[in-house]
Order: structure tokens, then C-alpha cells, then sequence
């Protein structure tokens, strides 16, 4: 019986023992964000909301930068379009790895595809096959992580100390290094991770954010399908 | 508990424009199918490709520390377990920037 409560609760532990390590990257980033949020002036209340709801570290940064009187409703929007767009990239990419979701159920799922989520599942994928139960288990437990810790910066407000002296900003970073080594197993794939790598720099020091994110992404692709067109020429 | 009426529709509007986007990608990946081997090649890279582009300008356009922060966590990737390379890049970093890097 492959529904076997054993399963589900070693989905659930390995899920646990996944989202561990982003807890204490997630929590200072979300004392930060609840501060920056309230002294733009939002309510505890709406901070918790807009975390709990949103759940998208980089577009809520980016939309409070912008949140000041009268609300640029627009552009918040706009923003939050496009620093989100990567999302379809990697829906695209997991929606078929998630197999054992019903359709309904995967709907739901892809609620709490953030960028951590989405990673580790990818990696999973390459190995076993990815359960509800693992997902859910880190899902549940980062969004209460990230709009709890959303909502105790905006009461503490601006006493929270600059994340960045004790290096928890660059937690992600190592993150996201180890991760993209671990996909790096063709020369296709190295070619476009190096040329999304450099693009993404390139228009993040030109532009600025939130453009390096698609540019990257569209540089990496285009270099890995032409990589993949030499060596199957050769 | 206040809750004025703008902020919270600009809150709903980001929250259904994200769930719209962490959505439509399933939805694209059906009309995908009959992939010729370049193009799965590229799609194969989708994972890594977004990933770096997140991280790209931290890793190379912040600063010495942050720069030799990351080769040090590239080389500790050649090797070693997820949660030693986040805590041997983390701790270089701290150390880096300690040494006025």
C-alpha cells in the first residue's frame, strides 16, 4: 500500500529537514520586511496579510519601496507582474514532476511555489518522486515563518539591526549556488548558466531591478539551446 | 486591528497577480509536448538559469567579500552537502567583510 501512513511521515520529516535551513534566512529577512512595511504605514494586520497572501519575498520589497501617498497603484502592480513572471518559467518546469497531485490539489499546491519551495522540489524530483505531503510540510511551515516574522517586524518596527552584519542576507545567495551546482551536469546546461549569470549582473548594474531577472533567465536559455544545437551537430 | 480599504485591495491585487503567475506556467508546460532535443535542452536549463539570475547580482556585482564569498561556495559545491556549502559560504562572507573586505 503505497498510501502508507510510513510514507507520509517520511515525506513530512524530509520535508522538515528540507525548509530547516531557509528558517533562519527567512525569519531576519521577515522582521526587515514587517519594518520597512510599517514605517511606510502599514497596519501589523496588512503586513501579515500581504505576507500571508503574496508570499513573494522580492515583489513585497520591491511594492512597499513604492508604497507612499497617493499609492501608485500601477506601478506596485506592474512590479509585482514582472518580478514574479519567473514563476511561469518555473511552474512550467515542475508542473509535470508533480504527478502524484491531483489537478485540484495542485492548484492549490502552486500557492506556495516560492523560489525556495520550487527549488528543493526540483532537486527532489531528480531523485524521488514529489508528494503532497512533502510539499505541504514546507509550504505550511514558511508561509507561517514569513508572515509571522512579517508581522512582529512591523510591531518592533525599525529596531531590527541590518541583517547584513551578521550575513544572513547572503544565506539565499550560498543557497542558490549550491542548488545551481547540483543542475550543472551537462555543457548545455553550464553554458547557460554561466551567460544567465553574466546577463543577469550585466542588466542588474545598467537597469537595475527588477529587468536582470528576465534578462538573466533569457540570456541562460538562449545560450543552453545553443549550446544543445553544437554538441548535437558534432 | 485597522485596515484601510486601498491598501488591502493593492494587497488582493498582488496576491491574485502572483497565485496568476505560479499558475500559468503548468498550463504552458501541456502545449510543450512534441519538444525537438534543443528545445527540451533549453528547458532543461529553466531551474538553474532562473535561479542564477536571481542571485547573479549579489554574487558578482556587490562587493570583493560577497564575490570571493561565492567561488568559495561554488568550489564547496564541487563536494559537499546543501547545508555545508549555505553555512561555509555564509561564514565567509562574515569573515570576509569582517576583514574590511
Amino acid at each position: 500500500m503505497w498510501l502508507a501512513m510510513s510514507d507520509i511521515s517520511s515525506a513530512m520529516r524530509r520535508g522538515f529537514l528540507d525548509i530547516t535551513p531557509i528558517i533562519p534566512a527567512a525569519v531576519p529577512i521577515g522582521l526587515l520586511f514587517g519594518a520597512i512595511a510599517a514605517s511606510k504605514g502599514l497596519s501589523p494586520f496588512e503586513v501579515w496579510l500581504m505576507s500571508a497572501l503574496v508570499f513573494a519575498g522580492g515583489a513585497q520589497f520591491a511594492a512597499v519601496e513604492l508604497w507612499s501617498p497617493p499609492l501608485p497603484i500601477a506601478a506596485i502592480l506592474f512590479s509585482t507582474l514582472l518580478i514574479n513572471s519567473r514563476h511561469i518559467l518555473m511552474g512550467a518546469s515542475l508542473g509535470p514532476k508533480l504527478d502524484a497531485f491531483s489537478p485540484p490539489l495542485r492548484n492549490v499546491a502552486l500557492f506556495f511555489m516560492i523560489d525556495e519551495i520550487w527549488a528543493m522540489s526540483e532537486r527532489r524530483a531528480t531523485l524521488e518522486r514529489v508528494t503532497p505531503a512533502y510539499w505541504f510540510t514546507m509550504g505550511l511551515i514558511l508561509v507561517f515563518m514569513w508572515s509571522v516574522s512579517s508581522a512582529a517586524g512591523a510591531v518592533v518596527g525599525a529596531a531590527i539591526e541590518d541583517p547584513a552584519r551578521y550575513g544572513f542576507d547572503f544565506v539565499f545567495t550560498a543557497m542558490f549556488i549550491g542548488l545551481v551546482m547540483g543542475f550543472w551536469k551537462s555543457r548545455h546546461a553550464g553554458a547557460g548558466i554561466v551567460a544567465a549569470a553574466l546577463a543577469s549582473a550585466l542588466v542588474h548594474f545598467v537597469f537595475g531591478p527588477p529587468w536582470h531577472v528576465l534578462a538573466g533567465a533569457a540570456a541562460g536559455l538562449i545560450a543552453a539551446w545553443a549550446a544543445a544545437g553544437r554538441s548535437a551537430a558534432a | 486591528m485597522n485596515v484601510d480599504s486601498v491598501n488591502l485591495i493593492v494587497i488582493l491585487a498582488m496576491a491574485v497577480i502572483t497565485y496568476l503567475t505560479r499558475l500559468g506556467g503548468v498550463f504552458i508546460s501541456r502545449r510543450l509536448a512534441g519538444m525537438d532535443a534543443r528545445m527540451r535542452a533549453a528547458f532543461e536549463a529553466i531551474p538553474p538559469v532562473v535561479l542564477i539570475a536571481v542571485v547573479a547580482p549579489s554574487m558578482l556585482t556587490e562587493g570583493v567579500a560577497e564575490t570571493a564569498a561565492s567561488a568559495i561556495a561554488i568550489v564547496a559545491a564541487l563536494r559537499l552537502p546543501l547545508i555545508a556549502v549555505i553555512l561555509i559560504g555564509t561564514l565567509a562572507v562574515v569573515l570576509l567583510r569582517l576583514a574590511g573586505l
